[in-house]
Protein backbone atom coordinates (compact mmCIF):
# COMPACT_ATOMS: atom_id res chain seq x y z
CA UNK A 1 0.00 0.00 0.00
CA UNK A 2 1.23 3.68 -0.92
CA UNK A 3 1.43 5.33 1.82
CA UNK A 4 3.43 8.00 3.96
CA UNK A 5 6.22 6.22 5.49
CA UNK A 6 5.70 7.11 9.32
CA UNK A 7 3.49 7.38 11.77
CA UNK A 8 2.46 10.94 12.56
CA UNK A 9 1.66 10.37 16.13
CA UNK A 10 5.99 10.14 16.39
CA UNK A 11 6.45 12.83 13.89
CA UNK A 12 9.09 15.95 16.19
CA UNK A 13 7.03 18.47 13.87
CA UNK A 14 3.77 18.09 15.36
CA UNK A 15 5.33 18.32 19.50
CA UNK A 16 4.97 22.18 19.25
CA UNK A 17 1.31 22.36 18.20
CA UNK A 18 -1.06 23.31 20.97
CA UNK A 19 -4.87 23.50 20.11
CA UNK A 20 -7.21 23.82 22.68
CA UNK A 21 -9.48 20.88 20.96
CA UNK A 22 -12.22 19.11 22.89
CA UNK A 23 -10.80 16.51 25.12
CA UNK A 24 -9.18 18.54 27.72
CA UNK A 25 -10.36 21.89 28.82
CA UNK A 26 -9.70 23.81 31.81
CA UNK A 27 -6.76 21.65 32.91
CA UNK A 28 -4.01 23.71 32.84
CA UNK A 29 -4.37 25.12 36.75
CA UNK A 30 -3.30 21.91 38.08
CA UNK A 31 -0.66 21.12 35.85
CA UNK A 32 1.45 23.55 36.42
CA UNK A 33 2.57 21.39 39.83
CA UNK A 34 3.01 24.69 41.45
CA UNK A 35 1.81 24.17 44.99
CA UNK A 36 0.30 27.92 45.53
CA UNK A 37 -1.04 27.56 42.18
CA UNK A 38 -5.20 26.75 42.63
CA UNK A 39 -6.82 24.04 42.23
CA UNK A 40 -9.22 24.42 39.21
CA UNK A 41 -13.02 24.14 39.56
CA UNK A 42 -12.95 20.73 38.09
CA UNK A 43 -10.75 19.51 40.27
CA UNK A 44 -12.56 20.48 43.51
CA UNK A 45 -15.52 19.05 42.14
CA UNK A 46 -13.69 15.80 41.66
CA UNK A 47 -12.27 15.53 44.73
CA UNK A 48 -15.90 16.88 46.74
CA UNK A 49 -17.81 14.15 44.58
CA UNK A 50 -15.19 11.33 45.91
CA UNK A 51 -15.29 12.47 48.91
CA UNK A 52 -19.08 12.25 49.19
CA UNK A 53 -19.29 8.81 47.56
CA UNK A 54 -16.68 7.51 49.74
CA UNK A 55 -18.23 8.67 52.78
CA UNK A 56 -21.70 7.05 51.77
CA UNK A 57 -19.93 4.10 51.04
CA UNK A 58 -21.34 3.96 47.30
CA UNK A 59 -17.41 3.24 46.51
CA UNK A 60 -14.33 1.67 47.73
CA UNK A 61 -11.29 3.80 47.68
CA UNK A 62 -9.28 0.98 47.28
CA UNK A 63 -11.15 -0.24 44.11
CA UNK A 64 -11.12 3.28 42.47
CA UNK A 65 -6.81 3.22 42.55
CA UNK A 66 -7.32 -0.46 41.19
CA UNK A 67 -9.34 0.60 38.39
CA UNK A 68 -6.92 3.77 37.61
CA UNK A 69 -3.73 1.61 37.87
CA UNK A 70 -5.72 -0.98 35.16
CA UNK A 71 -6.21 1.30 32.58
CA UNK A 72 -3.27 3.81 33.26
CA UNK A 73 -0.61 0.98 33.33
CA UNK A 74 -1.93 -2.84 32.77
CA UNK A 75 -4.56 -2.57 29.65
CA UNK A 76 -3.15 -0.84 26.46
CA UNK A 77 -2.73 -1.09 22.30
CA UNK A 78 0.54 -3.73 23.25
CA UNK A 79 -2.45 -6.00 23.94
CA UNK A 80 -4.04 -5.83 20.40
CA UNK A 81 -0.55 -5.35 18.79
CA UNK A 82 0.13 -8.99 19.89
CA UNK A 83 -3.37 -9.98 18.25
CA UNK A 84 -2.21 -8.94 15.11
CA UNK A 85 1.27 -10.35 15.14
CA UNK A 86 -0.41 -13.66 15.84
CA UNK A 87 -2.60 -13.34 13.02
CA UNK A 88 0.42 -12.25 10.43
CA UNK A 89 2.29 -15.93 11.86
CA UNK A 90 -0.54 -17.86 12.38
CA UNK A 91 -3.45 -18.94 9.58
CA UNK A 92 -5.29 -20.85 12.11
CA UNK A 93 -5.49 -18.12 14.70
CA UNK A 94 -6.13 -15.65 11.86
CA UNK A 95 -9.23 -18.29 10.97
CA UNK A 96 -10.07 -17.71 14.37
CA UNK A 97 -9.98 -14.20 14.28
CA UNK A 98 -12.23 -13.73 11.14
CA UNK A 99 -15.25 -15.97 12.72
CA UNK A 100 -14.78 -15.12 16.35
CA UNK A 101 -12.77 -12.46 17.16
CA UNK A 102 -14.14 -12.27 20.90
CA UNK A 103 -12.91 -15.87 21.58
CA UNK A 104 -9.53 -15.78 19.70
CA UNK A 105 -8.76 -12.68 21.42
CA UNK A 106 -9.72 -13.78 24.80
CA UNK A 107 -7.50 -16.66 24.39
CA UNK A 108 -4.49 -14.28 24.68
CA UNK A 109 -5.89 -13.08 27.89
CA UNK A 110 -7.79 -9.56 26.78
CA UNK A 111 -11.17 -9.67 27.50
CA UNK A 112 -14.43 -7.95 28.77
CA UNK A 113 -15.68 -4.27 29.51
CA UNK A 114 -15.88 -2.46 26.16
CA UNK A 115 -14.89 -5.57 24.71
CA UNK A 116 -17.51 -7.69 25.22
CA UNK A 117 -17.94 -8.49 21.51
CA UNK A 118 -14.95 -8.00 19.30
CA UNK A 119 -15.06 -8.07 15.45
CA UNK A 120 -11.50 -8.15 13.40
CA UNK A 121 -11.65 -6.33 10.09
CA UNK A 122 -8.44 -6.85 8.09
CA UNK A 123 -6.98 -4.30 5.77
CA UNK A 124 -5.69 -6.46 2.49
CA UNK A 125 -4.52 -4.60 -0.96
CA UNK A 126 -7.81 -3.15 -2.10
CA UNK A 127 -9.45 -2.73 1.33
CA UNK A 128 -8.06 0.06 4.26
CA UNK A 129 -10.86 -0.23 7.49
CA UNK A 130 -11.47 2.68 9.59
CA UNK A 131 -12.89 3.02 12.81
CA UNK A 132 -15.12 5.14 14.45
CA UNK A 133 -17.89 5.88 17.16
CA UNK A 134 -19.68 9.23 15.67
CA UNK A 135 -22.44 9.27 18.90
CA UNK A 136 -20.08 8.98 21.76
CA UNK A 137 -16.27 7.68 21.64
CA UNK A 138 -16.87 3.62 22.00
CA UNK A 139 -13.40 1.95 21.62
CA UNK A 140 -11.91 -1.66 22.52
CA UNK A 141 -11.10 -1.35 25.60
CA UNK A 142 -9.38 -4.97 25.82
CA UNK A 143 -7.09 -4.20 23.10
CA UNK A 144 -6.14 -0.56 22.71
CA UNK A 145 -7.10 0.61 26.38
CA UNK A 146 -8.50 3.67 26.77
CA UNK A 147 -8.85 5.92 23.39
CA UNK A 148 -6.35 8.82 22.36
CA UNK A 149 -8.01 12.59 22.79
CA UNK A 150 -8.11 12.77 18.99
CA UNK A 151 -10.65 9.70 18.77
CA UNK A 152 -13.17 11.52 20.98
CA UNK A 153 -12.45 15.11 19.52
CA UNK A 154 -15.74 16.54 17.48
CA UNK A 155 -12.99 16.59 14.46
CA UNK A 156 -12.63 13.36 13.87
CA UNK A 157 -16.20 12.03 14.79
CA UNK A 158 -17.72 14.20 12.74
CA UNK A 159 -15.42 13.79 9.58
CA UNK A 160 -14.39 10.11 9.29
CA UNK A 161 -17.74 9.22 7.93
CA UNK A 162 -18.06 11.94 5.25
CA UNK A 163 -14.14 12.52 4.19
CA UNK A 164 -11.99 9.38 5.09
CA UNK A 165 -9.62 10.17 3.14
CA UNK A 166 -9.22 13.33 4.00
CA UNK A 167 -9.18 12.23 7.61
CA UNK A 168 -6.78 9.77 7.02
CA UNK A 169 -4.58 12.41 5.06
CA UNK A 170 -3.98 14.31 8.32
CA UNK A 171 -2.61 11.09 9.99
CA UNK A 172 -0.07 11.14 6.91
CA UNK A 173 -1.39 8.10 5.50
CA UNK A 174 -2.62 8.64 1.56
CA UNK A 175 -4.40 5.94 0.21
CA UNK A 176 -4.47 5.94 -3.71
CA UNK A 177 -8.09 5.66 -4.96
CA UNK A 178 -8.11 2.08 -5.90
CA UNK A 179 -8.26 1.07 -2.30
CA UNK A 180 -11.53 0.77 -1.32
CA UNK A 181 -12.10 2.16 2.36
CA UNK A 182 -14.46 0.70 4.69
CA UNK A 183 -15.60 2.91 8.08
CA UNK A 184 -17.00 1.03 11.18
CA UNK A 185 -19.70 3.22 12.97
CA UNK A 186 -19.44 1.93 16.58
CA UNK A 187 -22.95 2.54 17.31
CA UNK A 188 -23.92 -1.01 19.36
CA UNK A 189 -21.53 -3.29 21.48
CA UNK A 190 -19.51 -4.41 18.74
CA UNK A 191 -16.01 -3.32 18.86
CA UNK A 192 -13.62 -3.36 16.20
CA UNK A 193 -9.86 -4.36 15.84
CA UNK A 194 -8.43 -3.49 12.41
CA UNK A 195 -6.02 -5.92 11.52
CA UNK A 196 -3.38 -4.07 9.54
CA UNK A 197 -1.25 -5.51 6.59
CA UNK A 198 1.76 -7.40 7.69
CA UNK A 199 4.82 -5.06 6.55
CA UNK A 200 6.98 -6.15 3.61
CA UNK A 201 10.66 -7.05 4.30
CA UNK A 202 9.06 -8.72 8.27
CA UNK A 203 9.39 -12.50 7.13
CA UNK A 204 11.94 -13.19 9.32
CA UNK A 205 10.73 -11.20 12.35
CA UNK A 206 9.23 -13.63 15.19
CA UNK A 207 6.10 -12.38 16.94
CA UNK A 208 7.63 -9.69 19.69
CA UNK A 209 9.44 -8.39 16.93
CA UNK A 210 6.26 -8.23 14.61
CA UNK A 211 4.15 -6.98 17.42
CA UNK A 212 6.53 -3.94 17.55
CA UNK A 213 5.81 -2.88 14.35
CA UNK A 214 2.02 -2.64 14.99
CA UNK A 215 1.16 0.95 16.50
CA UNK A 216 -2.15 1.95 17.94
CA UNK A 217 -3.36 3.63 15.23
CA UNK A 218 -2.94 0.98 12.89
CA UNK A 219 -5.66 -0.67 15.03
CA UNK A 220 -7.56 2.28 14.65
CA UNK A 221 -7.37 2.38 10.87
CA UNK A 222 -5.66 6.30 11.08
CA UNK A 223 -2.54 4.90 10.54
CA UNK A 224 -0.32 1.67 9.30
CA UNK A 225 1.91 -1.00 10.20
CA UNK A 226 5.41 0.67 10.66
CA UNK A 227 7.92 -0.91 8.58
CA UNK A 228 10.72 -2.73 9.66
CA UNK A 229 13.50 0.02 9.46
CA UNK A 230 11.25 2.99 11.55
CA UNK A 231 10.82 0.33 14.10
CA UNK A 232 14.33 0.09 14.71
CA UNK A 233 15.24 3.84 14.27
CA UNK B 1 -41.26 14.54 25.79
CA UNK B 2 -38.48 16.49 24.34
CA UNK B 3 -35.05 14.84 23.97
CA UNK B 4 -32.28 16.76 22.34
CA UNK B 5 -28.65 14.91 22.31
CA UNK B 6 -25.99 16.84 21.45
CA UNK B 7 -23.79 13.99 20.39
CA UNK B 8 -24.90 12.89 16.91
CA UNK B 9 -21.99 14.49 15.07
CA UNK B 10 -21.16 11.87 12.20
CA UNK B 11 -20.68 14.15 8.47
CA UNK B 12 -21.49 17.72 10.48
CA UNK B 13 -17.49 18.65 8.82
CA UNK B 14 -17.04 20.22 12.15
CA UNK B 15 -13.68 22.38 11.77
CA UNK B 16 -10.55 22.08 13.86
CA UNK B 17 -7.61 19.94 13.63
CA UNK B 18 -8.18 16.18 14.35
CA UNK B 19 -4.70 15.75 15.98
CA UNK B 20 -4.19 19.09 17.69
CA UNK B 21 -1.34 18.14 19.91
CA UNK B 22 0.80 15.57 20.27
CA UNK B 23 -0.20 12.87 22.63
CA UNK B 24 2.01 9.98 23.35
CA UNK B 25 0.66 6.44 22.32
CA UNK B 26 0.51 5.70 26.20
CA UNK B 27 -0.78 8.85 27.58
CA UNK B 28 -4.56 8.46 28.02
CA UNK B 29 -5.10 11.57 31.18
CA UNK B 30 -4.49 14.63 30.36
CA UNK B 31 -5.13 16.24 33.81
CA UNK B 32 -5.02 14.61 37.67
CA UNK B 33 -8.38 14.54 37.92
CA UNK B 34 -9.18 13.06 34.76
CA UNK B 35 -8.54 9.36 35.97
CA UNK B 36 -10.37 9.86 39.71
CA UNK B 37 -13.72 10.54 37.31
CA UNK B 38 -13.02 7.28 35.13
CA UNK B 39 -12.67 5.41 38.09
CA UNK B 40 -15.69 6.95 39.60
CA UNK B 41 -18.03 6.12 36.84
CA UNK B 42 -16.75 3.02 36.86
CA UNK B 43 -17.24 2.52 40.55
CA UNK B 44 -21.06 3.59 40.17
CA UNK B 45 -21.95 1.46 37.49
CA UNK B 46 -20.66 -1.31 39.44
CA UNK B 47 -23.38 -0.36 41.90
CA UNK B 48 -26.62 -1.39 39.63
CA UNK B 49 -28.33 2.38 40.20
CA UNK B 50 -28.10 2.47 36.24
CA UNK B 51 -27.30 1.05 32.91
CA UNK B 52 -24.55 2.02 29.72
CA UNK B 53 -27.19 3.36 28.27
CA UNK B 54 -28.64 5.52 30.23
CA UNK B 55 -25.45 6.74 31.19
CA UNK B 56 -24.77 7.31 27.78
CA UNK B 57 -28.32 9.44 27.64
CA UNK B 58 -27.21 11.69 30.39
CA UNK B 59 -23.98 12.41 28.80
CA UNK B 60 -25.78 13.02 25.48
CA UNK B 61 -28.26 15.41 26.78
CA UNK B 62 -26.03 17.88 28.97
CA UNK B 63 -26.82 21.50 27.27
CA UNK B 64 -23.27 22.36 26.56
CA UNK B 65 -22.11 19.07 25.54
CA UNK B 66 -19.84 20.92 22.59
CA UNK B 67 -17.83 23.08 25.02
CA UNK B 68 -16.62 20.22 27.38
CA UNK B 69 -13.79 17.65 27.30
CA UNK B 70 -14.33 14.36 27.61
CA UNK B 71 -14.21 13.73 30.67
CA UNK B 72 -15.66 16.83 31.59
CA UNK B 73 -18.80 15.12 30.21
CA UNK B 74 -18.23 12.01 32.08
CA UNK B 75 -18.15 14.33 35.46
CA UNK B 76 -21.45 15.73 34.31
CA UNK B 77 -23.24 12.87 33.41
CA UNK B 78 -22.55 10.97 36.17
CA UNK B 79 -23.39 13.97 38.69
CA UNK B 80 -26.65 13.90 36.84
CA UNK B 81 -27.49 10.20 37.18
CA UNK B 82 -26.68 10.52 41.05
CA UNK B 83 -28.93 13.74 41.54
CA UNK B 84 -31.56 12.54 39.58
CA UNK B 85 -31.80 9.21 42.02
CA UNK B 86 -31.10 11.35 45.16
CA UNK B 87 -27.62 9.16 45.68
CA UNK B 88 -25.70 12.80 46.25
CA UNK B 89 -27.27 16.33 46.65
CA UNK B 90 -25.48 19.45 44.92
CA UNK B 91 -25.67 21.13 48.79
CA UNK B 92 -23.47 17.74 49.11
CA UNK B 93 -21.04 18.66 46.32
CA UNK B 94 -20.83 22.11 47.08
CA UNK B 95 -19.69 21.04 51.32
CA UNK B 96 -17.85 18.32 49.59
CA UNK B 97 -19.15 15.86 52.42
CA UNK B 98 -22.06 13.81 53.14
CA UNK B 99 -24.75 15.49 54.31
CA UNK B 100 -27.98 13.18 54.04
CA UNK B 101 -29.08 9.79 54.50
CA UNK B 102 -27.64 7.67 52.01
CA UNK B 103 -30.37 5.58 50.13
CA UNK B 104 -28.70 2.03 49.41
CA UNK B 105 -27.33 0.75 46.30
CA UNK B 106 -27.96 -2.58 45.03
CA UNK B 107 -23.90 -3.35 45.35
CA UNK B 108 -20.58 -2.15 45.84
CA UNK B 109 -17.18 -2.96 43.55
CA UNK B 110 -14.62 -3.91 46.07
CA UNK B 111 -10.90 -3.72 45.32
CA UNK B 112 -10.50 -7.37 44.92
CA UNK B 113 -13.16 -7.68 42.48
CA UNK B 114 -12.20 -4.97 40.27
CA UNK B 115 -10.14 -7.77 37.95
CA UNK B 116 -12.99 -10.12 37.87
CA UNK B 117 -15.74 -7.44 37.39
CA UNK B 118 -13.58 -6.16 34.61
CA UNK B 119 -13.32 -9.03 32.73
CA UNK B 120 -16.39 -10.20 33.06
CA UNK B 121 -17.47 -6.76 31.13
CA UNK B 122 -21.72 -6.75 30.39
CA UNK B 123 -22.36 -8.64 27.17
CA UNK B 124 -25.30 -7.41 25.20
CA UNK B 125 -26.36 -11.17 23.24
CA UNK B 126 -29.08 -12.19 24.74
CA UNK B 127 -31.06 -15.43 23.98
CA UNK B 128 -32.71 -15.82 20.32
CA UNK B 129 -36.46 -15.64 20.98
CA UNK B 130 -37.73 -14.75 17.56
CA UNK B 131 -36.51 -15.02 13.77
CA UNK B 132 -34.41 -12.35 12.17
CA UNK B 133 -36.15 -10.29 9.66
CA UNK B 134 -33.45 -10.12 7.08
CA UNK B 135 -31.25 -12.01 5.72
CA UNK B 136 -27.44 -10.90 4.59
CA UNK B 137 -27.88 -9.10 1.37
CA UNK B 138 -30.69 -7.67 1.68
CA UNK B 139 -31.54 -3.93 0.98
CA UNK B 140 -32.94 -2.22 3.60
CA UNK B 141 -33.48 1.52 5.02
CA UNK B 142 -32.98 3.53 8.30
CA UNK B 143 -36.19 4.68 9.57
CA UNK B 144 -36.21 8.53 9.52
CA UNK B 145 -37.59 11.19 12.41
CA UNK B 146 -36.69 12.52 15.68
CA UNK B 147 -36.38 10.16 18.58
CA UNK B 148 -37.97 11.27 21.81
CA UNK B 149 -35.48 9.04 23.73
CA UNK B 150 -32.39 8.12 23.45
CA UNK B 151 -31.46 6.33 20.17
CA UNK B 152 -28.01 4.72 18.95
CA UNK B 153 -29.00 5.48 14.94
CA UNK B 154 -26.93 8.07 13.63
CA UNK B 155 -29.02 10.91 11.91
CA UNK B 156 -26.32 10.35 8.87
CA UNK B 157 -28.11 7.74 7.88
CA UNK B 158 -31.90 8.14 8.48
CA UNK B 159 -33.92 7.35 5.47
CA UNK B 160 -30.67 6.18 3.43
CA UNK B 161 -31.09 2.76 2.04
CA UNK B 162 -28.37 0.03 2.57
CA UNK B 163 -27.28 -3.52 2.82
CA UNK B 164 -27.44 -6.00 5.23
CA UNK B 165 -24.04 -7.20 6.05
CA UNK B 166 -24.38 -9.52 9.14
CA UNK B 167 -26.31 -10.62 12.21
CA UNK B 168 -24.83 -10.76 15.16
CA UNK B 169 -28.05 -12.55 17.22
CA UNK B 170 -30.49 -10.80 19.27
CA UNK B 171 -28.85 -7.30 21.82
CA UNK B 172 -30.29 -5.61 24.52
CA UNK B 173 -31.92 -2.50 22.67
CA UNK B 174 -30.53 0.65 23.70
CA UNK B 175 -33.59 2.62 23.15
CA UNK B 176 -35.33 0.75 25.46
CA UNK B 177 -32.73 0.31 28.04
CA UNK B 178 -31.80 3.69 28.47
CA UNK B 179 -35.67 4.63 29.25
CA UNK B 180 -36.09 2.11 31.88
CA UNK B 181 -38.22 -0.25 29.55
CA UNK B 182 -35.56 -3.08 30.62
CA UNK B 183 -33.96 -4.70 27.78
CA UNK B 184 -36.51 -5.63 25.18
CA UNK B 185 -33.25 -7.51 23.25
CA UNK B 186 -33.46 -7.16 19.67
CA UNK B 187 -31.53 -8.44 16.58
CA UNK B 188 -28.93 -6.30 15.75
CA UNK B 189 -27.19 -5.75 12.40
CA UNK B 190 -24.61 -4.67 10.57
CA UNK B 191 -25.81 -2.55 7.82
CA UNK B 192 -23.35 -1.00 4.99
CA UNK B 193 -24.16 2.21 2.90
CA UNK B 194 -22.70 3.51 -0.21
CA UNK B 195 -20.77 6.81 0.36
CA UNK B 196 -22.57 8.09 -2.59
CA UNK B 197 -25.82 7.10 -1.29
CA UNK B 198 -24.90 8.92 2.12
CA UNK B 199 -22.78 12.10 1.31
CA UNK B 200 -24.14 12.29 -3.12
CA UNK B 201 -21.19 13.83 -4.69
CA UNK B 202 -19.21 15.04 -1.81
CA UNK B 203 -18.58 10.97 -1.14
CA UNK B 204 -14.84 10.05 -2.07
CA UNK B 205 -14.72 7.16 -4.65
CA UNK B 206 -14.73 3.82 -3.09
CA UNK B 207 -16.41 4.59 0.50
CA UNK B 208 -18.50 2.36 2.16
CA UNK B 209 -19.69 3.17 5.77
CA UNK B 210 -21.76 0.80 8.29
CA UNK B 211 -23.40 1.34 11.32
CA UNK B 212 -24.66 -1.56 14.08
CA UNK B 213 -28.32 -1.12 13.90
CA UNK B 214 -31.21 -3.36 15.67
CA UNK B 215 -33.78 -4.23 14.16
CA UNK B 216 -36.43 -1.79 14.57
CA UNK B 217 -34.37 1.04 13.32
CA UNK B 218 -35.13 -0.75 10.12
CA UNK B 219 -37.58 -1.30 7.04
CA UNK B 220 -37.35 -3.44 3.94
CA UNK B 221 -36.23 -1.48 0.62
CA UNK B 222 -38.46 -3.18 -2.27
Amino acid sequence: MATDAHDPSHDPSHEHEHGHGHGHGHVHGSEHGDEHSELSETELRVRALESVLTQKGYVDPAALDVLIDTYQTRVGPRNGARVVARSWVDPAYREWLRCDATAAIASLGYAGRQGEHMQAVENTPSLHNLVVCTLCSCYPWPVLGLPPTWYKSAPYRSRAVKDPRGVLAEFGVRLPDHIRIRVWDSTAELRYLVIPERPAGTERFDEAALAALVTRDSMIGTGLACAPAAASR
Amino acid sequence: MSYLSHADLGGRNLAGPIKAEAEAEGEVFHAPWEPRVLALTLAMGATGSWNIDMSRAARETLPDYAELGYYEIWLRGLVELLKARSLVGEDELAAGSALHRAPAVQRLLLADRVGEVLAAGAPTQRATTAPAAFVVGQRVRARAGHATHHTRLPGYVQGKAGVIERLHGMHVFADANAQGLGEQPEWLYTVVFDGAALWGDAAGAGVAVSVDAWQPYLEADP
